[in-house]
């Protein structure tokens, strides 16, 4: 019963009409399955649930608050360790982290712990009335200052930890808004905007300095940032650089990178032009390009901008997919189509330089490559064309080279990641880094694990003699 | 948020401001940018530095109104705060001394030329300067640009300020006359970059294109800004705005800039109708 893990009992709007607008899909439990939920967990003596969390969350501790109606007490709980719940208990992918090693599901269903976190940090951002900010904390006024450089996750959890343990922390983000990838990537309707800025200003809460509009590199350098004072310095600019497919056509008008439609739609509310000044294009048919949670993402908002049909086009099979399987379930539920073992290999144009046709190849899975998932195989002379008006281009995206090309101290690996050692310091001395910058693209949680990791790092080289 | 400390109109459509942004004034180099947005609801549009301050901490961009954002930043006032405002951004230009540099500007380029004319000339080139405008388009801007440049021709395509035609003539009568340049730089229209590019590939003349590829982020993270140069994709708002000209596809760059020119036009109306401006 392995794949009882996979069976979504959140309430959530129907498929048909969730799709008229960017509202939140899933509605999060009530109050009575919640307490049930609870109830269930057998508070294990030694939790491997606590093990598979990357921040360490007691799990069993803030289910059980839970389970005694302690809703409060559970989000205390929760936020010991993680400064971000409402965000994780929606975008984490439990079932491949603290569910998975739940003991539980060895014979039946896991604790939905996702599921029990949303929960307790829904109700006390919603239900909790009187003092919200009860973390606030004075500093020493001569406490020493610490750079955290972008505000996603990594940045949001490495700042938080360092506020806490009594620094002067300063978050530095390029963008208009806080978040990274909370708020330029993930939509709306799986992660409200309101609830990203609820969190981050909790961490402001803490006592953390955010600076918008600081490029690192570019409007400080990193040997500034030492010179104004900081300490240590936390890179995690995330994996932002676009892969393109590098086919012909390309660049016609109608092919975005996924990153660029995802700003559009999420960081400018491209979705309500001309209120918000940038727009954003959808055409009737949309080719999104990959089958990760971006790509999904991608489909499901062209759906909601208007399009007639929206197609995944993947080169592998469905088991290979990596995006979260309630994701894939939830797309399909809302109608888009998937096209496996097809890739792309050119893209035509009309006369006046917009996307009209996409040429793809067939594939077939051959031997098993490097990640370990069989490879596609093109099928020779399978070509054939699709009429498509708009393309996505969701094959990935590696980490953001804009830092290290400023600062060429700091060694990359050839496809980008920043190489930092087991603590997570870079090759400049002082310089830490984490998330998608050193990973590439890879989960909000275990980017929020490395910055905490970072963090009590940063605690111990700042206290090192030197 | 950044304070507007200074404005002054340049020409009917030009306009010049400073704005207090001591981090960006003290790393900005030539041929840098910065993007900024006007209200919560803005666009990021990216513009120009022209000029730094950096013991006062002052940022200095002269801009064209030609279209939303541009048409509200006209609107505001010594005081009044930008809502964002991001730099320095993009490649610095890489200025030596060569020894004659002409720089070409037309159209919305010619609010763009002065801190490249300044740039080249204090390292020793001489800068001969060629603008294709309307008289209205100059006043102010005409006096500084000729302060700082060795030499100045003028000409515009109704014949309002002298001389009728296109700078690309200015360019080929010089080459006809043997007027000796060691680079051009170009700045303006895509179409007139790409007609200076086609006279001086030939030559083989060293010939630099500020590009203006639409942007949205400009960090290096959406990829809308891409560029073909040299076969190469690039993108603007990191590789450039720089380019050589010579391996530029225009084609390519005309076809993407025109994306949202419906969309373009309808932001324009929209603002212009809450405030009130005629476009
Ligand atoms: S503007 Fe987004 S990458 Fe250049």
């Amino acid at each position: 019963m392995t794949d009882d893990i996979n069976k979504r009992i959140m309430p959530e709007r129907e498929a048909d009409n969730r799709i008229k607008d960017f509202e939140e899909v899933a509605l999060g439990i009530s109050t009575e399955q919640a307490v049930a939920e609870a109830k269930r967990c057998i508070q294990c003596k030694k939790p491997f649930c606590v093990k598979g969390c990357p921040v360490e969350i007691d799990i069993p501790a803030f289910i059980l608050e839970i389970a005694k109606g302690n809703f409060d007490a559970a989000a205390k709980k929760l936020k010991e360790k993680n400064a971000l719940p409402a965000i994780c208990g929606r975008v984490c992918p439990q079932e491949d982290q603290c569910e998975k090693v739940c003991i539980l599901g060895k014979k039946g269903t896991p604790i939905r712990i996702g599921y029990l976190e949303r929960f307790a940090a829904d109700w006390e951002r919603t239900q909790k009335t009187g003092d919200q900010r009860p973390e606030t904390r004075d500093r020493p006024p001569d406490a020493p200052k610490m750079a955290v450089v972008g505000s996603g996750p990594a940045g949001l959890t490495c700042a938080s930890e360092l506020a806490r343990k009594g620094y002067a922390v300063s978050l530095f983000e390029s963008l208009h808004l806080p978040g990274g990838v909370l708020s330029y990537g993930i939509p709306e309707f799986r992660l409200p905007k309101e609830i990203v800025r609820l969190e981050v200003e909790y961490i402001q809460s803490l006592g953390v300095d955010l600076q918008l509009d600081v490029l690192v590199g570019k409007t400080i350098t990193i040997q500034q940032l030492f010179d104004e004072g900081y300490k240590s310095v936390f890179l995690g600019a995330g994996a932002g650089l676009p892969r393109f497919m590098r086919v012909p056509g390309e660049n016609l008008k109608g092919v975005y990178s996924a990153n660029e439609f995802l700003v559009r739609v999420n960081l400018m509310k491209g979705y309500k032009f001309p209120e918000y000044m940038t727009p954003v294009k959808i055409g009737k048919k949309v080719a999104v390009i990959g089958a990760g949670n971006v790509a999904m993402d991608a489909a499901r908002c062209s759906l909601r901008l208007g399009a007639d049909e929206v197609t995944i086009v993947y080169r592998r099979t469905e088991k290979e997919m990596p995006a979260r399987i309630e994701e894939i379930e939830r797309a399909k539920e809302e109608g888009i189509k998937f096209v496996l073992l097809n890739a792309p290999t050119e893209v035509f144009g009309d006369e006046n330089g917009w996307v009209k046709e996409m040429e793809c190849l067939k594939m077939e899975l051959g031997e098993p490559d490097s990640s370990g998932r069989r490879r596609p195989v093109p099928i020779e002379g399978s070509e054939y064309k699709i009429q498509v008006d708009t393309i996505i281009v969701a094959i990935g995206q590696t980490p953001n080279p804009l830092i290290p090309h400023a600062d060429p101290r700091i060694k990359t690996e050839k496809w980008g990641g920043v190489i930092v050692d087991d603590k997570g310091m870079s090759s400049i001395p002082g310089v830490f880094s984490g998330g998608d910058l050193v990973r590439g693209a890879a989960t909000v949680i275990s980017a929020m694990g490395d910055g905490k990791q970072a963090a009590i790092a940063m605690d111990a080289w700042v206290n090192s003699p030197k | 948020m950044p304070k507007l400390l200074h404005k002054e109109k340049l020409a009917d459509n030009i306009t010049l401001i400073k704005v207090a942004a001591p981090r960006i004034a003290k790393n900005a180099q030539p041929g840098q940018f910065v993007v900024l947005r006007v209200s919560d609801k803005g666009e990021r549009v990216p513009l120009t530095i022209a000029e730094t301050d950096p013991a006062k901490g002052e940022v200095t961009i002269i801009f064209q109104k030609v279209g939303a954002t541009t048409k509200v930043l006209d609107t505001m006032k010594v005081g009044d705060e930008l809502v964002n405002l991001l730099g320095p951004l993009g490649a610095p230009a890489h200025i030596k001394k060569l020894g004659t540099v002409v720089v070409i500007g037309g159209g919305v380029g010619i609010a763009e030329i002065l801190p490249a004319i300044k740039a080249y000339r204090a390292v020793g080139n001489k800068v001969i300067t060629i603008i294709g405008a309307r008289c209205t388009d100059l006043l102010i801007l005409k006096d500084k640009i000729e302060k700082e440049s060795d030499e100045l021709h003028i000409i515009t395509d109704d014949g309002s300020c002298g001389r009728k035609g296109f700078v690309s003539d200015i360019l080929k009568e010089m080459i006809e006359g043997n007027v000796k340049m060691d680079l051009v730089f170009a700045v303006g229209p895509v179409p007139m970059m790409e007609v200076i590019s086609n006279i001086t590939k030939p030559l083989n003349l060293k010939t630099i294109v500020s590009l203006n590829p639409i942007m949205l982020d400009a960090t290096g993270m959406c990829g809308v800004c891409r560029v073909i140069v040299g076969g190469h994709t690039k993108f603007g708002c990191v590789d450039g705005p720089e380019f050589d000209g010579h391996l530029v596809d225009f084609v390519d760059l005309k076809n993407r800039l025109s994306t949202y020119k419906t969309e373009e036009k309808q932001a324009e109306e929209h603002v212009c109708k809450i405030l009130g401006v005629k476009i």
